[in-house]
């Protein structure tokens, strides 16, 4: 049902965790089917990924997109990253079956509301 | 690696001396049954034989069965049967809210044609209140179609119960038992039923084989049309290895039931108390009385059924899950939901159903590689509690 790659990351899912007062964390839930990915992330200087880490509640396919997505994007710079779409996660995992592709939205999501928690938690200590 | 296989209401594997009888039912006894010649007359005593087993193991009489091609085919052939016969006398049929999709689906299906159907709901254990029955009876009401036992959560209806409801009306009563076959008695007299949907591949039989009783002055039309056999009710060339198999399978499991009920009871119990023991927050889903022997179900919570399934096969052990994900719907088991069980505990649903080939030992193997595997899934859950203070309430 699964492709290997899927399999390699569901085994194996890199970056799994979280990071102590991370610089941004973001919670995706997926109303189709009621799964739920928290994406924290540490941003450098140049708002650069350095380090991201995630937890999920989901079939294989979203686990091992959770984990893809983090590879995928640590060392990218925010505006980089939030280029990726849905079907570039998949296409990286080798493809995944039609019933599960909407489990790939839950990594952008969760990616997004990330950045956007940074962003917030910067202006909050720009404007002190 | 040991593998170990729970997942027998699913399917089960042909046993051998069921392969042994059909097997020269494919090479030299190779007859069309409705043939005059020898080889087909060869053929028409082995389903005659056949018949009169599945007759023996059900208390019916041989004229009574008629062979299909499974619980699917029986459960439609049964309820389309008897409300086309009927349907001058009226519309309406009462069912449950936790059969399977091949009698929800079918009564759907005569909904669109005009019938109306009443779907009764099941308390907390998944099991149905003949009370429900008797309030949605109507003056129309033809048929009742009701599982004995169900396939996901193992509990058994009160069918004697519903059949005398049924009986003082003269309202035909259908009972799916393509998962208590062999498991618990299924007595047509006794139970007080008009049809009975069997099914092959569930007690070691081949899969596309099964049977439809249907007592004798019940109102019924066939579906398909042709050459005549199985008295008219579903012509078609006799699947003679198929029914030959059937036979068998029915025979040996009916004939073992009482030993071995008692023995899959032991190692069913084994299984959940010590799921129980081992894993905090398990929920079992359905009673724990009223409940075929071979079948466990419980919910893992914060831990999703399709990663708890690809896990356990990891470690050679073949489960399945009521979690949405596993769907191809996406929605989380009809049975569980109607059971009132809540979405996020579906979604953690672990279905075992233990089989003829299990041991202690398999048991025990499961009970030692489940807690680690839920202990790494649930440390990758946002839900599970991590941080100090922070606990999440699963409703
Ligand atoms: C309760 C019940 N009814 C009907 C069926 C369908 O039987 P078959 O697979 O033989 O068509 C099944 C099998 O999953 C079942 O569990
Ligand atoms: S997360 Fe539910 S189907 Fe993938």
């Amino acid at each position: 049902m699964y492709s290997d790659k899927v399999m390699d990351h569901f085994r194996n899912p890199r970056n799994v965790g979280e990071i102590t007062e991370p610089d941004g964390v973001g919670m995706a839930g997926n109303p189709v089917c009621g799964d739920m990915m928290e994406l924290f992330i540490n941003v450098d200087e140049e708002e650069r990924i350095e380090e991201i880490k995630f937890r999920t509640f989901g079939c294989g396919a979203a686990i091992a997109v959770s984990s893809i997505l983090t590879e995928m994007v640590v060392g990218l710079k925010i505006e980089e990253a939030l280029k990726i779409d849905n079907k570039q996660i998949a296409d990286e995992l080798g493809g995944l079956p039609p019933v599960k592709m909407h489990c790939s939205m839950l990594g952008r999501e969760a990616l997004e509301k990330a950045v956007e928690d940074y962003r917030k938690k910067k202006m909050a200590t720009a404007g002190v | 690696m040991r593998r170990v296989y729970l997942d027998h209401s699913a399917t089960t594997p042909v046993r051998p001396e069921v392969l042994e009888a059909m097997l020269p039912y494919l090479k030299e006894n190779f007859g069309n049954a409705s043939s005059i010649h020898s080889f087909g007359q060869d053929a028409r005593r082995a389903v005659e034989e056949a018949r009169e087993k599945t007759a023996q193991a059900i208390g019916a009489d041989p004229k009574e069965i008629v062979f299909t091609s499974g619980g699917t085919e029986s459960d439609n052939l049964a309820i389309r049967g008897v409300a086309l016969a009927k349907e001058k006398k009226g519309r309406h049929i009462i069912t449950s809210a936790v059969e399977h999709h091949a009698v929800l689906d079918t009564c759907e299906q005569l909904e669109k044609q005009g019938f109306t159907v009443t779907r009764v709901g099941v308390d907390a254990d998944g099991i149905v209140d003949p009370a429900e029955v008797e309030s949605a009876l109507r003056d129309d009401t033809i048929l009742i179609t009701i599982m004995h036992a169900n396939n996901e959560v193992g509990s058994i209806q009160p069918i004697a119960e519903i059949s005398r409801l049924a009986r003082e009306r003269e309202i035909t009563f259908h009972v799916d038992a393509v998962q208590s076959l062999g498991k618990i008695p299924v007595k047509v007299d006794e139970l007080g039923i008009d049809l009975v949907s069997l099914s092959g591949h569930k007690i070691y039989g081949p899969k596309g084989t099964g049977a439809l009783y249907i007592r004798k002055g019940t109102k019924f039309k066939p579906l398909f049309h042709g050459g005549g056999q199985e008295r008219k009710l579903r012509p078609g060339t006799e699947n003679v290895p198929g029914i030959v198999a059937f036979g068998r399978a029915v025979e040996l499991a009916v004939h073992e039931l009482p030993e071995e009920a008692r023995r899959l009871e032991v190692l069913r119990d084994r299984l959940m108390d010590g799921l129980l023991q081992r894993i905090s927050e398990l929920k079992v889903n359905g009673s724990r009385i009223k409940r075929l022997p071979h079948n466990v179900n419980v919910s893992v919570i914060y831990v999703e059924g399709e990663s708890l399934i690809l896990c356990l096969d990891m470690e050679g052990i073949a489960v399945s899950s009521g979690s949405a994900c596993t769907s191809g719907s996406l929605e989380p088991s009809h049975v569980l939901r109607a059971m009132g069980i809540a979405h996020e505990v579906a979604h953690g649903s672990l279905r075992m159903t233990l089989g003829r080939d299990n041991t202690t030992e398999d048991v025990d193997y499961v009970l030692e590689k489940v807690p680690a595997i839920v202990e790494r899934l649930r440390s990758m859950s946002p839900l599970y509690g991590h941080r100090e203070g922070e606990t999440v309430v699963v409703q």
